[in-house]
């Protein structure tokens, strides 16, 4: 792809393009890898507005509402509306806040939101850092996201959002172990921790050589282990309903309580970011990635794209649908479920690979 | 907990059950009154904006008996009377001043209900706003005004209302 666009750009500006390519040339894999970035960040800050739209919309139509439809046709310029206003909104510091730590809590929660991108591969190539160890810096990463929320329930100096930190350090740290140890089946069946290898691998087996792709898909062996991953991605995001960290009818919205314009707004953009790379991690550990489920009709972003859009649409259902836990049965669960059921299936997962019945080698 | 709700929950079926109830009502008939072009029906008791009547010969109603001033919960309504002479040529009681605070007033509808002559009314106006604070403090001569506006209207809900008073 570097070469295309380096070949299209001496194309265009013809005899200019060697003083210029000559210029360029020691600083040009920083604008290369800038160039690629915005290419992934423009598009994601827009699904992360529409995504609130839609979010909006589908909510709505479950509570036999309409939705938003009221500025622009069908209502399609809401998100813009809504960012327009946080950005035109004064950020008040609480008297008491610690104001440098204060600061710093919406750039840690929205910086691994946005870092974490680097690795996930939407095709094959298309990825802005092929790294071999992708789903190590996954981890590692997603890890450092829930700092903002200690970082900024902290400097607030005031109950609610503190309450909240409290309750994030506890309750995204728990649900880490279990998507930790969810993903190790899938690295045991793939062999690999670089993501587009994990991709590659499911397009191997019997199901696979039939034209059925589908079913080679780690979703299928490792369904268990699918379920309590797609669980633990909603608890990482804090989304309902496990949404106790922000508790709306408890602690008014937790870590977020005291900020406002877009220091706010960065929040916003880390938790919908942070949603939308659950999907697109789910779509690339267990459902095959860019890969066509069927043989005939060609692999290619589209398919990524319309697996994370059913993960996202299955995140708002359940919204939608389901009350806020309690905060001991959060615990209960994460602990006394996730943990040991995933340890056991790491097990069984291990066993079969061995057995004469493994499906992987 | 049995081995019937151990597998149920091992397998999320209560789960699933409540997903398919939201994911039924998704496509649902929405119940949603887009409301500038659509508006819920009114019934004929609405209690909305005030208004004082008067009687054909373009009396005022009111005489100043201040039951409503007395009966107001928010303490809203504020009445003055003096005598002077009235459209019928007698000498009566009426009022100088007649005021409503509506930033005061919580639509209770005690007023009309206290009022021996029904000179003060609520009407089906629900759908008036004030820039600063006090356009929502309305003297006499405005409440005046809507009765006038809308005399049609309100006697028409009177006495479709009348034969259960």
């Amino acid at each position: 792809m570097e070469a295309t666009v380096l070949n299209l750009l001496a194309s265009i500006l013809g005899p200019l393009w060697a003083p210029l390519w000559a210029l360029i040339k020691p600083i040009w894999p920083l604008i290369w890898t800038l160039a690629k970035i915005v290419l992934i960040m423009v598009p994601l800050l827009l699904s992360v507005a529409y995504l609130t739209f839609w979010e909006r919309k589908i909510i709505g139509w479950m509570q036999v509402r309409i939705g938003p439809n009221r500025v622009g046709p069908w209502g399609l310029l809401q998100p813009i509306a809504d960012g327009m206003k946080l950005f035109f909104k004064e950020v008040l510091f609480p008297t008491a806040a610690d104001k440098k730590l204060f600061v710093l809590g919406p750039i840690m929660a929205i910086a691994p939101a946005l870092a974490l991108w680097a690795v996930i591969p939407f095709s094959p190539g298309w990825v802005l850092a092929d790294v071999n160890a992708g789903v190590l810096y996954l981890l590692a990463i997603s890890s450092v996201g829930v700092y903002g929320v200690i970082i900024a329930g902290w400097a607030s100096n005031s109950k609610y959002p503190f309450f909240g930190a409290m309750r994030a350090s506890a309750h995204m740290i728990s649900y880490e172990i279990s998507m930790g140890l969810a993903l190790i089946t899938v690295l045991m069946v793939s062999n690999s921790l670089n993501l587009t290898d994990i991709v590659m691998a499911q397009d191997t087996g019997r199901a696979a050589g039939m034209g059925l792709g589908f079913l080679s898909w780690n979703w299928l062996p490792l369904l268990p282990m699918f379920v309590v991953y797609l669980i633990s991605g909603v608890a990482e995001t804090n989304r309902a309903p496990f949404d106790v960290v922000e508790g709306e009818s408890e602690i008014v919205a937790g870590h977020m309580v005291e900020y406002s314009g877009m220091a706010f707004a960065m929040f916003f953009l880390a938790e919908y970011a942070n949603m939308i790379l659950i999907a697109a991690m789910t779509s690339i550990f267990f459902l095959g990635g860019w890969l066509s489920p069927v043989g005939f009709i060609p692999d290619g972003f589209h398919w990524m794209a319309a697996k994370m859009a059913a993960i996202l649409f299955f995140f708002l259902w359940i919204r939608a649908t389901f009350p806020r836990y309690r905060y001991d049965q959060i615990m209960r669960l994460g602990w006394k479920v996730f943990v040991p059921l995933t340890l056991v299936w790491i097990l069984v997962v291990g066993v079969w690979m061995m057995s004469p019945l493994t499906i992987w080698n | 907990m049995g081995a019937r709700d151990f597998i149920g929950s091992l397998f999320l079926k209560e789960l699933f059950k409540g997903m398919a109830v939201t994911g039924r009502y998704m496509f649902a008939r929405k119940i949603t009154i887009q409301y500038p072009e659509e508006k819920t029906p009114q019934g004929n008791r609405f209690r909305g904006l005030h208004a004082l009547r008067r009687y054909p010969n373009g009396e005022e109603r009111c005489i100043a008996c201040k039951l409503c001033e007395a009966v107001c919960p928010a303490l809203a309504i504020t009445i003055e009377a003096a005598e002077r002479v009235d459209a019928n040529g007698q000498t009566s009681r009426r009022t100088t001043r007649y005021d409503i605070d509506l930033t005061k007033c919580i639509f209770c509808g005690f007023c009309e209900e206290a009022c021996p002559v029904d000179a003060i009314v609520q009407t089906r106006i629900f759908e008036y706003h004030g820039e600063a604070r006090g356009d929502l403090y309305y003297t006499k001569q405005m409440l005046l005004a809507v009765g006038d506006k809308n005399e049609a209207q309100i006697a028409a809900d009177r006495a479709q209302d009348a034969p259960y008073r």
